[in-house]
């Protein structure tokens, strides 16, 4: 597989008139030597997992923690009442920490790019798909649009909370939503790259300091944020506002950010959240618990 | 690494590199081994150790060294499961300098009496890679068939391996070497496309002596006859 830079990509459609997405699927035929049928199918595959698990969330599960599970519901009431928020922001918010919730109760969950920030992606996408009546193969190439990104990211920085922090998680998940949103907005090549740049440059820095070393305090509500991020992110590109830095910088930035993140906020619970007087309480249960 | 490393697997939760991705090093293992695991130790390190057990990724290296896959719903029924196959585990913290944050190591017998001591990382997204086998170094992801030759560094030996490969019009993905030293022990991975056909084996075998290469395969048909 051969991207790390979102420029490589930009440039092979350029060059051969393609869209930034048959860049991908092109890409995906050659290295696992399918057909651009079979590509298809196989995303589309994804993008169906993803709407069963948001499909079955169930309201009365409960982690094996006791520290996930019912909000998703919460949340899915608010969204129908009077608030604030919009209705597409606050299906996004809902959708988002369902499927976080899912992931933690130990459901089947697609990961995008990993589990911990497995609610990003489809609660942007399948909110889109239902509120703007989209096509579902439009989702799906704007799932590769995400895909690009993604391993653009994971060859250039990288996408492992205990190698770069919480921003290669739900930082990366952001960036790939917000390249889809704004695809499927019809954004140029450009405009993808940059809302992907936009989304990465909010979350820069971002430490992972889960409670009990789980994949639940803060990373559950945490992939509303991201993927509200994205929603901003493609709203920003869409008015015109341009990231002042190129997005491959960017995500070079991303990748020296996170070699500076000292390892007890990488993925290793030993500072941040993790260490307060409840966090500590709460990791010391689960170890008598013998969870 | 390809997109659906990305956007997927689809996996029992909730974490990618602790649990999806311990199931694959355990799987890789087992791979390696070629038979059936009787008894693991397995030590954990990094990452794995701080909060391993908070993501169940002592379930998914055992699940792994059972065969399962990360999408398997017994994966946190390992431990009966294990039971029920008869093999024994046990975990330890584990003594490697400069290792990934997610690694473990395995030290595995298996059925017949065969051993490996492996290490192998979680780099993220489920993906993992073999970082070494027994004393070498090594490095490459598990998710190809790939043959491993330690030999002696001396000209022309990487021209009779690739020499035999197009002989055989077999294609090669990926490619690293190794040395110690000039002239002293070197290792040479070879990533595949296909799986290593029996041809081959037996003629590399045969040029380097069987002692000298390890083949890990993405076939595990070993498990029917192993598990009865």
């Amino acid at each position: 597989m051969g991207f790390s830079k979102l420029q490589d990509i930009i440039s092979i459609s350029e060059k051969k008139n393609i869209d930034f997405w048959q860049v991908i699927l092109q890409d995906d035929m050659n290295e696992r030597a399918v057909t651009a049928e079979e590509s298809f199918d196989k995303m589309r595959e994804m993008y169906r997992q993803m709407k069963e698990s948001d499909a079955s969330y169930d309201k009365s599960l409960i982690s094996p923690s006791g520290l996930s599970g019912s909000d998703g519901e919460k949340l899915e009431i608010f969204s129908l009442g009077e608030r604030l928020v919009g209705d597409f922001l606050s299906q996004v918010i809902a959708r988002a920490v369902k499927m976080g919730e899912s992931n933690a109760c130990m459901r089947r969950i697609v990961t995008a790019p990993t589990a911990g920030s497995c609610g990003v992606l489809p609660a942007v996408l399948i909110t889109y798909e239902k509120q703007r009546g989209a096509d579902e193969d439009e989702i799906v190439k704007s799932l590769f649009v995400a895909a690009g990104i993604g391993e653009v990211i994971a060859t250039s920085a990288s996408i492992s909370g205990a190698q770069g922090g919480c921003q290669a998680e739900i930082g990366s998940a952001a960036a790939m939503a917000a390249g889809a949103l704004t695809f499927l907005l019809g954004g140029s090549n450009k405009e993808i790259a940059n809302s992907a740049a936009l989304a990465i440059k909010n979350m820069l820095g971002l430490t992972c300091d889960p409670v009990a070393g789980l994949v639940e305090v803060p990373c559950v509500k945490r992939n509303a944020y991201g993927a509200v991020n994205a929603v901003v992110s493609a709203h920003l590109t869409g008015a015109g506002v341009y990231s002042k830095i190129p997005p491959d910088e960017v995500v070079d930035s991303m990748r020296r950010t996170g070699k500076l993140i000292p390892a007890c906020l990488r993925e290793t619970s030993q500072e941040g959240l993790a260490t307060t007087p409840t966090g500590t309480k709460i990791a010391q249960k689960m170890k008598s618990n013998n969870i | 690494m390809n997109i659906f490393d990305i956007i997927g697997p689809v996996m029992v939760g909730p974490s990618s590199s602790h649990t999806a991705g311990a199931v694959k090093i355990g799987c890789a293992a087992r791979k390696l081994l070629g038979e059936p695991v009787k008894d693991a130790e397995i030590y954990l390190y990094g990452s794995f150790l701080a909060t391993g057990s908070g993501h169940g990724t002592q379930f998914a290296l055992v699940a792994g060294l059972l065969g399962m896959k990360p999408d398997d719903a017994r994966i946190p029924k390992s431990f009966d499961y294990a039971k029920k196959a008869g093999m024994t585990f046990s975990f330890a913290q584990a003594k490697l300098r400069r290792a990934h944050p997610n690694s473990v190591q395995l030290k595995l017998t298996g059925v017949s009496g065969k051993k490996l001591d492996f290490v192998g990382e979680s780099v993220g997204g489920s993906l993992i890679n073999i970082s070494s086998i027994g004393p070498l170094k090594v490095n490459f992801s598990g998710e190809k068939p790939t043959f491993i030759i330690r030999h002696k560094d001396k000209p022309g030996f990487i021209s009779s391996v690739t020499g035999l490969l197009a002989e055989n019009d077999f294609n090669i993905a990926t490619m690293n070497l190794y040395r110690r030293s000039r002239g002293g022990e070197a290792v040479m991975i070879v990533e595949c496309d296909q799986e290593i056909p029996d041809i081959i084996a037996d003629e590399l075998k045969n040029l380097f002596g069987a002692e000298n290469i390890t083949f890990y395969s993405l076939k595990d048909d070993f498990d029917e006859e192993g598990e009865k």
